[in-house]
């Protein structure tokens, strides 16, 4: 139970061995293992960013939809108004045009009226020489009797 | 047990013995010098030294960032334990100390790990091959308890010189633990306690493999009569099952004290 040269092979062996540890797996599984701690650190970064910025888009949605609305809202009664000043204005035309065609078609009436007043008035008054001419057997020179027409006519 | 009719104490000494070559005693087969080579300790050394190579390499071409395998994920986890038990003891940074903690860990742990294989098996099998001798823990031989706290060892001092400075190492010497009045009590009290360093570091484990070997052996032992056989599976079982605390215990002692050491030796606080 001494200690005997195994001793310096056992310490050969502990240095090749610590080595070979060190060069093939102490470095390179702590260096993967320190990527990995990055990565997941790097993708919760992101993932907290993107859900920030989700919430931010959400927002902004969501006053983009309420403008909207709002415009809509907006759109529609500016067109009703509009209907309704249509309307109106329809309406007013149709009285103007009722009322222009009333007038017109009065100014008609009255102008054949006169018309007719006119021919009447002429009528009687050849009637009432002819009468006279027969009354008294005799030519009534219009052209003397002119003027006493003219004021006959304007009697009747 | 073996062959020829033994008695208990011919078959525990005849478990005790070394496979040796060079310097033996042709009687008693035990080294008779230092210049003797322990071949079944040296050759279960380099197998298992071989074996976590074989991992380490196996491992290191397949490694990945992403999603580890089985093998990485139980690597990844020794590493990571050995790495939280560095960077908790181990003050500022040295990266020796972490492939050396794990290299330790992890040997001694598989060395003593020999223990749990059945006592008599590979004895059992190298004697077919006319191998008469042959004690298949590495860590019950001093060799190489020894070995790896004399290297442990080696690099206190050199660590010791290279951040103390040769100077600073000598003072710690002189005026510890009692101040500049007491030099040469200081001298005996420092070197002890250096020197107990590997010396304590090398029997603890030795103790506790060689006394776990031990009692394996007493508890074969108890195959004497056919009607003992319940009591032999029964205790061996249960010493195994103990045992492996022991062994993982050891294990990691053996790697805590190596970075308290060389924690103290990178430590120029004057107060320790």
């Amino acid at each position: 139970m001494n200690i005997t040269a195994t001793l310096i092979g056992q310490i050969l062996t502990f240095a090749v061995l610590v080595w070979f540890i060190q060069r093939y797996l102490w470095e390179p599984l702590t260096t993967a293992l320190a990527d990995r701690q990055k990565k997941i650190a790097d993708g919760l970064a992101a993932a907290e960013r993107g859900e920030h910025e989700q919430e931010l888009a959400r927002k902004r949605a969501a006053e983009k939809i309420a403008e909207a609305k709002q415009q809509a809202a907006e759109i529609v009664s500016q067109a009703q108004k509009r209907a309704s000043e249509i309307v109106e204005e329809a309406k007013e035309n149709a009285r103007a045009e009722g009322e222009r065609l009333l007038a017109a078609a009065n100014a008609e009436i009255e102008q054949e009226a006169n018309r007719a007043k006119e021919q009447l008035r002429s009528q009687v008054v050849t009637l009432a020489v002819a009468g006279a001419e027969r009354v008294l057997k005799k030519e009534v020179d219009a052209k003397a009797h002119e003027k006493l027409l003219a004021d006959l006519v304007a009697q009747i | 047990m073996s062959g020829e009719a033994q008695s208990p104490a011919e078959y525990i000494q005849h478990h005790l013995v070394n496979w040796c070559v060079g310097d033996c005693d042709p009687v008693t087969h035990q080294a008779a010098g230092f210049w003797a080579f322990h071949v079944d300790t040296l050759l279960f050394g380099w197998l298992l030294a071989g074996l976590m190579a074989w991992a380490a390499f196996a491992l290191g071409r397949q490694l990945t960032t992403g999603t580890p395998g089985t093998l990485q994920n139980v690597i990844e986890s020794v590493v990571e334990f050995v790495q939280t038990q560095v960077r908790d003891i181990f003050p500022g940074s040295n990266p020796l100390i972490g492939p050396l903690a794990i290299t330790i860990f992890v040997w001694v742990f598989l060395m003593n790990a020999m223990d749990l294989v059945p006592v008599d098996l590979l004895p059992l099998l190298a004697r077919f091959v006319g191998i008469e001798y042959l004690k298949v823990v590495p860590t019950t031989d001093l060799g190489t308890t020894f070995a790896l706290a004399l290297s442990v060892f080696a690099l206190i001092i050199y660590y010791n010189i290279k951040i103390k400075g040769p100077v600073g190492y000598l003072k710690q010497f002189l005026f510890h633990p009692f101040g500049k009045y007491l030099v040469p009590v200081n001298i005996v009290m420092t070197t002890i306690e250096e020197v107990a360093k590997p010396v304590s570091l090398a029997l603890r484990l030795f103790g506790n493999m060689f006394a776990g070997e031990l009692i394996f052996m007493l508890i074969a032992l108890l195959s004497f009569a056919w009607w003992m056989l319940p009591a032999q599976v029964a205790l061996g079982s249960l010493w195994a099952i103990f045992h492996i605390l022991i062994i993982t215990l050891q294990a990691f002692i053996f790697m805590l004290l190596t970075i308290v050491y060389l924690g103290m030796a990178h430590t120029s606080d004057e107060e320790h």
